[in-house]
């Protein structure tokens, strides 16, 4: 924990808008760079900056759930992505989309189950750095 | 068919979840012993697939061979995966009176059901990038596991595990990338063929070389086998247990599979150093198992000494080592699995692992006795137990192939190994105990005597069967090895029906 009023003010801007910015790189990583593994890395650096700025604790209070949980929840939400294939007769992972909206010129909006796993990733890498980074934090 | 592949790595995985998430009640482990159990059902399903229709294949996302993620599975495959699921439920069984709840607080339950996921994904995975990625989560599950509880003595083992295994994952990874520069392919059946067409043969040696210390330090051969003394005696015992049943045998399931399939180039060359290691691996190992005082170092030893064995059967290449290779490696998870859970149970009633403090077992517990005997026996070799239709064959192969000092040596590490086992039989169960105590079961609460030795029994009555009934399961291994000299089958099934140059390798030279 530092104790640095620039620091502490830059944070509250900071961490809102990395945490915007993780989401952005989330949703877009179907078709271009980004992703669930680069998404969750920078939403976990948008909570690393708290913890330095507030310490450990006030980041923990902040997440409200265990880190490890998160990760974990994470990896149920990515193997759920997997298995919904099943429901359709198809192979494990297999992509399913649903157009809303399709026309013949347009394909309206996708929704896919890869982006379902692409959560499950963020959400394990997110919940897994965190819970190193604070427990290092807290050995410090 | 792509479920069946499938469910044994999702099973563990959701049990893991689960598991994690209840960790701080009774219903974790619970779950985790649910979960065991499905995944042998699902093992048993799939094993049911395989023998009824020969070698299964799916496509994960339904990416088309060589290009996405292949799961396979031939006998060799099943038969690993259904002892995992065997092992697994005993271990997680055997776990409910053996893990305390702070170590299932710190996410045990979860740890050991990634390590089984990671384990069953290395059997079944067709793709050499992925047996790669397998690894990595056996390694983090297992470092894990490795050091719950946090004792200094646990680090320091923990640091040597993970430390030599890194380098060997650095090593495959960087095999990985040159075999990919070579041949444009990472899928195994694929590379089974585009290996033929690869112009600059010797640099396919080198690589195979890469693989082969790479695959050789987690299959701990000499001489890259220090890590596993290093570390198998510090954790809790279910979990040496399934170390010492499933985690090198990993290692020596992807060398078979690598060198039967891919790199069958210069048998000539690469066997001949594989049976040089075999040789030497069962020498050390049991000449370090009889420099030991302490239950689990003796047996941690002897894992490296077995794997020599099962080395061997692939060293020699014909027909009749593979299937006591396969057959050794059945025998030995199981054998080896049951001793270190036994070693536990001698640590809770006699209050320690070290032979010199431990005593008069076989006087006030003479049921552990039996169990004990019927595992170490069967190790050491001796008929009718399963060892002994193992070590039979593969003296036989040798023999068969005129290489008579590797017979010799089996033979011989044989013999040092009953010399091993009588060294813990006569200390810990016949010496009387040093302070006098008369270490009984009926000290255990009773639930906790039932998760402790129902697994034990059950897995010394599977080797008694084994031992018994040897015929099927020969008959097994054998159709096992006819599948691993001749891919055919595999690529087949993997690549679809195209027309593939398969030279037969059952036509390969024999070696000297």
């Amino acid at each position: 924990m530092v104790n640095s009023i620039i620091l502490n003010a830059a944070t509250r801007l900071l961490v809102a808008l990395l945490l915007l910015f993780s989401v952005f790189m989330l949703l877009r990583g179907h078709n271009l760079p980004g992703g669930g593994f680069i998404g969750g890395l920078i939403g976990a650096t948008g909570f690393i900056l708290y913890a330095i700025a507030q310490g450990a604790e006030a980041t923990r209070a902040a997440l409200r759930v265990e880190p490890q949980n998160i990760a974990m929840v994470g990896l149920g939400i990515a193997l759920c992505a997997g298995g919904f294939a099943a429901f359709f007769g198809e192979a494990f992972f297999t992509g399913q989309w649903l157009f809303i909206g399709e026309t013949e010129e347009d394909k309206g909006l996708p929704i896919s189950s890869v982006l379902v796993f692409d959560i499950g990733v963020y959400l394990v890498v997110f919940g897994s750095i965190l819970t190193l980074v604070l427990a290092l934090e807290e050995e410090v | 068919m792509s479920w069946v592949l499938a469910l044994p790595i999702i099973i563990p995985f959701a049990t893991a979840v689960l598991s994690f998430l209840f960790r701080k009640g009774p219903e974790g482990r619970w779950l985790s012993v649910v979960g065991s159990a499905g995944l042998l059902i699902a093992s048993g399903i799939l094993m049911a697939e395989v023998l009824a229709e020969g070698v299964i294949a799916a496509q994960m996302g339904q990416w088309a061979a060589p290009f996405g993620i292949t799961l396979v599975a031939d006998l060799l495959s099943a038969v690993m995966v259904v002892i995992t699921g065997i092992t697994g439920l005993a271990v997680s069984v055997y776990a409910l009176a053996d893990i305390d709840e702070r170590k299932e607080a710190l996410g045990y339950h979860a740890l050991f059901q990634v390590l089984l996921a990671g384990v069953v994904g290395a059997f079944l995975t067709g793709d050499l990038f992925n047996l790669y990625v397998w690894f990595e989560v056996m390694l983090i599950s297992s470092f894990g596991l490795l050091i719950l509880g946090g004792q200094r003595v646990q680090l320091d083992g923990g640091i040597k595990y993970v430390t030599l295994n890194l380098v060997s994952t650095i090593l495959f990874l960087a095999g990985v990338g040159l075999l990919y520069g070579m041949t444009g392919t990472l899928n195994m059946a694929d590379l089974h063929g585009a290996v033929q067409q690869v112009e600059n043969q010797g640099l396919l040696v080198v690589v195979a070389m890469m693989f082969m210390v790479a695959f050789g330090v987690k299959a701990a051969v000499f001489p890259l086998f220090f890590w596993l003394p290093a570390s198998y005696h510090t954790p809790a015992f279910s979990v040496s247990a399934i170390f010492a049943g499933l985690l090198t045998k990993v290692g020596v399931y992807a060398l078979i599979r690598t060198f039967t399939l891919i790199f069958t180039s210069d048998i000539a060359f690469t066997h001949t150093i594989l049976l040089w290691v075999a040789g030497f691996t069962m020498v050390t190992g049991v000449l370090g198992a009889a420099a030991m005082n302490d239950f689990r170092r003796i047996l941690s030893f002897h894992i490296v000494s077995q794997i020599g064995y099962m080395i061997l059967g692939l060293a020699l290449f014909t027909p009749l080592a593979i299937v006591g290779a396969v057959f050794y490696l059945v025998h030995h998870i199981i054998v080896k699995a049951n001793l270190f859970l036994v070693a536990g149970v001698a640590r809770r009633i006699a209050g320690s692992t070290e032979l010199s403090s431990i005593g008069g077992l076989y006087k006030s517990a003479p049921v552990l006795a039996v169990l004990f005997l019927v595992p170490a026996f069967s190790l050491a070799g001796f008929p009718p137990l399963s060892g002994f239709w193992a070590k039979y064959v593969l003296v036989k192969a040798s023999l068969d192939t005129e290489a008579y000092w590797i017979a010799g040596i089996a033979l011989a590490v044989g013999l040092m190994t009953i010399f091993s086992m009588t060294k813990i039989w006569g200390a810990a169960f016949w010496t009387p105990h040093p302070s006098g105590l008369e270490p009984s079961l009926s000290t255990l609460p009773s639930r906790d005597r039932a998760a402790l030795l129902l697994p034990i029994a059950s897995l010394a009555v599977l080797t008694c069967i084994i031992g018994f009934f040897p015929e099927p399961f020969v008959a097994f291994a054998e159709r096992s090895a006819a599948q691993l000299l001749d891919p055919t089958a595999y690529v087949a099934a993997v690549l679809g029906d195209v027309p593939m140059e398969a030279t037969g390798l059952a036509q390969a030279e024999v070696l000297p």
